[in-house]
């Protein structure tokens, strides 16, 4: 076995982003399929709370490599 | 020639990839000992064309405007009203949003270029890529609205606003000013910087893993693992266009997040 340890953190790092975008995403297609109409106002709304919760898979992948 | 490219030329590719492959080679080899090193690399290249692209392009555009606009008008302004409309007039209003369009208009599609690079075939990588230009950025988005914000209120109050959320009880304001006052002031450039960073450069890993596995997986020897390789590549391709996605969505979000953060300095109430 080879590699590092660090692959292995940011695997368990990304299991909260995950479910968190699942969650904005399963709320927005709700929304949605109950007032067609509000998509347009809430659409920014998602991909700022999409882009608040990536960011902390991402800061994870950054991390393996500033770690390493 | 990039390092990557020659990389490839020699049939040497260095497969799992990591930082050294965001490591770009001097254009002319002469200048690598004098002051001009790191001068004229791909991402500088990047940068100096995407401020040309977007320059020309306007002057050319705009340059006899018409009631009915040519194409190329119609493209220019459909792209300045996009932000205008759905991010600038959308979170401040009619008078203050378009006061803030210029400037959220130019970012958008200066980091909409810039992050391009990464899926032009020859370049296929993005300066951003690299933490110090998305950091510029963010910190230029955070002079922008520190100065908006105290120049709206003052700077005694404007930290009252930002610091001290109204309606908590004041048992947990020991706890509260301190986090807001590092959420706010602190980690918004940081984390801005780092989100449109770490994008392109997990991108660029995404695309050179598949892309170099499939060379790795061509110089294997063995006929049925060459056979893989198409897969390799295939995978290579879908991942290229997945990468215009995330291109324009985080160009988009980089937007989104200053003209909300704009629009939080010039407001009454937190």
């Amino acid at each position: 076995m080879e590699g590092t340890l660090n692959v292995v953190g940011y695997g368990l790092a990304a299991i909260g982003p995950g479910i968190g975008v699942a969650l904005i995403f399963a709320a927005w297609i709700t929304a949605t399929a109950r007032q067609p109409e509000s998509a347009g106002i809430t659409r920014p709304m998602l991909f700022m709370g999409f882009a608040l919760v990536e960011v902390l898979a991402l800061f994870g992948l950054v991390l393996a490599f500033a770690l390493s | 020639m990039t390092d990557s490219a020659m990389v490839l030329a020699e049939g040497d590719s260095h497969f799992p990839p990591g930082i050294d492959s965001f490591n770009f080679a001097d254009w002319f080899s002469g200048l690598s000992d004098t002051a001009l090193t790191h001068m004229f690399t791909t991402i500088t290249f990047g940068v100096w064309a995407s401020v040309a692209v977007l320059i020309v392009f306007f002057l050319w555009a705009y340059r006899k405007p018409q009631i009915v606009p040519s194409k190329k008008q119609w493209l220019a302004e459909s792209a300045y009203g996009f932000i205008r409309n759905t991010v600038a007039i959308d979170l401040m209003g009619k008078k203050t949003g378009v006061r803030f369009a210029p400037y959220l208009a130019t970012l958008f599609l200066f980091i909409l270029v810039m992050n391009f690079w990464a899926i032009v075939p020859g370049i296929q990588v993005s300066p951003n890529s690299h933490i110090a230009f998305p950091l510029m950025l963010g910190v230029l988005s955070w002079v922008i609205y520190m100065f908006i914000g105290i120049k709206q209120h003052g700077f005694v109050k404007f930290m009252k606003i930002t610091c001290v959320p109204p309606g908590a009880p004041w048992f947990i304001y020991p706890l509260l000013v301190p986090i807001e006052f590092l959420q706010n002031i602190i980690l918004r450039p940081v984390t801005l910087a780092l989100r449109l960073f770490a994008n392109m450069f997990a991108g660029h890993l995404i695309l050179l893993v598949f892309i170099l596995g499939g060379f790795e997986l061509l110089n294997s020897g063995n006929l049925l693992i060459q056979g893989l390789s198409v897969f390799s590549f295939a995978m290579g391709i879908g991942m290229t266009f997945f990468e215009l996605i995330v291109i324009a969505l985080q160009a988009y979000v980089f937007t989104l997040l200053t003209g909300m953060y704009i629009q939080g300095s010039l407001a009454d109430e937190h």
